[in-house]
């Protein structure tokens, strides 16, 4: 469904990623992990469409994301690292736009945006103006964008971060809800979000892919905690620094 | 085309709700208001003055047309030089700014449909605010006999002119994600194109001319006395398509490799 085919990027002479490949199939849920700035933005926003690669290319659902970008990118609703609304906007005339701009039927909004308000929860908030709302209701908002035109591949970046437990929670249950027939590429710092909801898991650090592997197919016994340290730790000798920072990130991952 | 007018039909809200329309409109019709007025005023002691000493052969000169119609469409043009770029300036800004440019860019819209649409909007506002100022010129038509031909020429000519300010407004805001700039810079570009013809005296003739031919005042000044020429009509729409153009390469160049 995702096939992400050694993507690399490169700001000038900083190269953000690296050669970066993995694949998704049909219905998977795909956890993408990594400490802060080892590029899963980048590699999301490569996947979305929003920015080209340097090099490599994605095929979403068959389609390159470059050559045909306008079908590939029907088939993608896509959550950014903050939430996209228009903050004089209200919810239900929001989704409403972005219902029309994802080329849903004229016949079909209503209907389309009457269902992912369902969905994440929006019904009490629906004639709220956006911006006035709490974080979590935007990142619900957000999620419900990106899912408002039905699409075979959802791709969200961080959709739990700067929320409380119990809204991790809520968050994390509407994702593995959406599941079903979708691919989903969700990234995140938070071990346990994979372990929780995901049936895959690629770990990515320093711009390069450590670790693509079937949740089931992990060794019995060992947490993805070790996992992830272990796949860290092979990169470790490139950059010292950066890899304690990544063990920080993890242990605060692990608190929340 | 459904996308643009889409885009168009938001943007304008957003417009309306902010509320930047309000205020931009109400800004722009006191001043013309106060510009109407005063002009108004001053024909009147004029043609009493002249009256009074019954000076047939100089009040025969006197029209409305010249001594408050023109003078009012020159003024309103230059308000508009400083009111569009705080119209235009959060177009494509703002959206870099709040992060819904990944939004709009990650949606199956071509470039073209989104700028078209940001462009439409933009110039309807002020296309309406315009149309509300031609309260005036109806007003005249009321109460004394102005040529309407002439006005109405006048009036083509500030429209023409509004909506290439506002390509440029759109332009600017495209390169940039601070409003601020955005602003600043198609001011200083449509200034600049106002005033390009005043050092035409001291060159040459072939110099003269491309200054006089690219400066806005001049085309607009022709259609103001009443001249509509194919040339005139020709740069105003060259303006708009060229500013248009540099728009959709500069919002499509993100996407470049």
């Amino acid at each position: 469904m995702i096939e992400v085919k050694s993507l690399t990027k490169a700001y000038g002479s900083f190269v953000a990623i690296k050669d970066v490949s993995f694949k998704a199939d049909r219905g998977q849920i795909l956890g993408f992990l990594g400490p802060n700035g080892a590029g899963k933005t980048t590699t999301m926003r490569i996947i979305t469409g929003f920015m080209p690669a340097t090099s490599g290319t994605v095929l979403v659902d068959g389609l390159d994301i470059f050559t045909q970008s306008l079908e590939a990118r029907r088939r993608i609703g896509y959550l950014p690292e903050s939430p996209p609304l228009y903050a004089d906007m209200r919810v239900d005339s929001y989704l409403r736009f972005v219902a029309r701009i994802r080329g849903v039927a004229r016949g079909k909004i209503d209907e389309a945006v009457e269902h992912a308000t369902k969905v994440c929860g929006l019904d009490e908030v629906a004639h709220r103006i956006c911006g006035q709302l709490s974080k979590g209701y935007k990142q619900r908002v957000g999620i419900a964008q990106a899912l408002v035109h039905d699409p075979p591949v959802l791709v969200l970046d961080e959709p739990t971060i700067g929320l409380d437990p119990r809204q991790i929670h809520e968050v994390r249950d509407l994702i593995s809800g959406l599941s079903g027939d979708r691919t989903i590429v969700l990234s995140t710092h938070i071990l346990p979000e994979v372990s929780q909801i995901c049936d895959k898991v690629v770990i990515i650090a320093y711009g390069r892919v450590v670790l693509e592997e079937s949740l089931k197919a992990l060794p019995a016994g060992t947490s993805l905690e070790e996992v992830f340290l272990n796949a860290v730790a092979t990169e470790r000798h490139a950059d010292p620094a950066a890899a304690e920072e990544a063990l920080e990130e993890v242990e605060a991952g692990h608190s929340t | 085309m459904k996308n643009a007018l889409t885009i168009a039909d938001k943007e304008l809200q957003t417009y309306f709700v902010q509320p930047v329309a309000y205020v931009v409109m109400t800004v722009f019709l006191l001043l013309s208001g106060f510009f109407f007025f005063a002009l108004l005023r001053r024909f009147n002691v004029m043609l009493e003055i002249y009256g009074a000493m019954q000076n047939a052969q100089q009040l025969e000169r006197f029209n409305l047309n010249q001594m408050v119609i023109e003078p009012l469409l020159h003024n309103m043009a230059i308000v508009l030089v400083i009111l569009v770029p705080a119209i235009t300036m959060r177009t494509f800004a703002e959206e870099k700014r709040t992060g819904t440019y990944e939004l709009l860019l990650t949606a199956p819209l071509r470039t073209g449909e989104i700028v078209a649409g940001k462009f439409i909007a933009s110039a309807l506002l002020v296309l309406i605010m315009i149309g509300i100022s031609s309260l005036f010129a109806l007003i005249l038509v009321g109460f004394g006999n102005p040529e309407v031909g002439l006005m109405a020429s006048g009036y083509l000519g500030l429209a023409l002119l509004g909506v290439s300010f506002v390509s440029v407004g759109v332009f600017t805001s495209s390169l940039t994600q601070n409003q601020i700039i955005a602003a600043i810079s198609s001011f200083g570009l449509l200034l600049l194109l106002y005033v390009i013809s005043w050092p035409a005296q001291a060159g040459g003739a072939s110099f003269a001319g491309l200054l006089k031919y690219l400066s806005l005042p001049d085309h607009f000044g022709q259609m103001v006395s009443g001249i509509i020429d194919t040339q005139d009509i020709v740069y105003f729409l060259s303006v708009i398509l060229l500013a248009l153009f540099l728009t959709q390469r500069s919002v499509e160049s993100a996407r470049w490799r």
